[in-house]
């Protein structure tokens, strides 16, 4: 299998990696995530990585890549489910994953994306006007 | 001492994730906590990309090790590629040029009980790492 899928709910996108990741897989998830956040206008990426056993430097530029990306195109990434022995070798490796975002689990990242575009939408709605 | 051994090739992106099963079946087979197999899977995943992107492939060893009761996993990665010219900068945290993030063999290292390497210009690399349980 060479894609990733990706799911679309609401105004978000959720993907849950559940096979080890080979490196032209993950960068085929970066390019797939571009295209659908612009074809689905979606405000926010969850991704869960619960399943993954490790998160080496090529995974974490990746999650890294597609977190400054998502904010280009006015998307907010929160990456979910990382385990505890990963975050620490993560740590350990020298990886602090700058700008992106963590929670817990799914319901956690689904809450915080809500709360930032809800944060978003009433500073517009300040300097804008309200847009709705 | 090893009391058991298996190579295995690093030719593909494919590769990497092999080995990086095989490193975590030998590591649960000889008792290492959680924390220990996340560690020497994460080092395998860096140093096996090394081998296949700068080496232009290779092999790795796995070896299961006992000795005076204790109980370790070494990996020796080998290719003939290049060579690295100079060791001390390839080691520095976010010393990469290949666009990477530069942590791939100082974080081995800093995940590894030991660690060992030889390069030499136009004949190619070696690492070795150990994780005792
Ligand atoms: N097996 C090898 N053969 C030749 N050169 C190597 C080899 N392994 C590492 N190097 C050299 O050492 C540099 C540092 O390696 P390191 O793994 O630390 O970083 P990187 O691979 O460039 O980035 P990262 O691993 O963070 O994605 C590499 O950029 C490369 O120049
Ligand atoms: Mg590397």
């Amino acid at each position: 299998m060479d894609r990733i899928p990706i799911l679309k709910l609401g105004d978000f996108l959720l993907v849950t990696v559940q096979v080890d990741m080979h490196d032209r897989l993950a960068m085929n998830l970066q390019e797939d995530l571009t295209d659908k956040i612009v074809s689905a206008h979606a405000r926010g990426v969850l991704i869960d990585i619960s399943a993954l056993d490790m998160v080496d430097s090529f995974i974490g530029r990746m999650l890294g890549n597609i977190a400054s990306m998502s904010r280009i195109l006015d998307a907010e990434t929160v990456v979910v489910g990382m385990r505890p022995a990963v975050a620490i070798t993560l740590v350990e490796l020298g990886l602090s994953l700058p700008g992106v975002r963590t929670a817990l689990n799914v319901e956690r990242g689904m809450e915080m994306l809500r709360a930032t575009i809800s944060v978003y939408a009433a500073e517009y709605s300040e300097y804008h006007g309200d847009p709705f | 001492m090893a009391i058991r051994s298996e190579s295995l090739p690093i030719l593909s992106s494919e590769d990497v994730v092999t080995v990086r099963r095989r490193v975590r079946a030998m590591a649960i087979e000889q008792g290492l906590k959680l924390i220990d197999q996340t560690k020497i899977i994460t080092a395998t995943s860096e140093l096996a990309r090394n081998t296949f992107v700068f080496g232009g492939g290779g092999t790795v060893l796995l070896e299961a090790l006992e000795s005076g009761g204790r109980y370790g996993v070494r990996l020796t990665f080998e290719d003939r590629g290049p060579g690295i010219a100079d060791l001390t900068l390839a080691m520095k945290d976010g010393y990469t040029t290949g666009g990477g993030l530069g942590l791939g063999l100082s974080g081995a290292k800093r995940l590894s009980n030991e660690f060992e390497i030889d390069s030499r210009l136009g004949e190619g690399t070696r690492v070795t790492i150990t994780r005792w349980r």
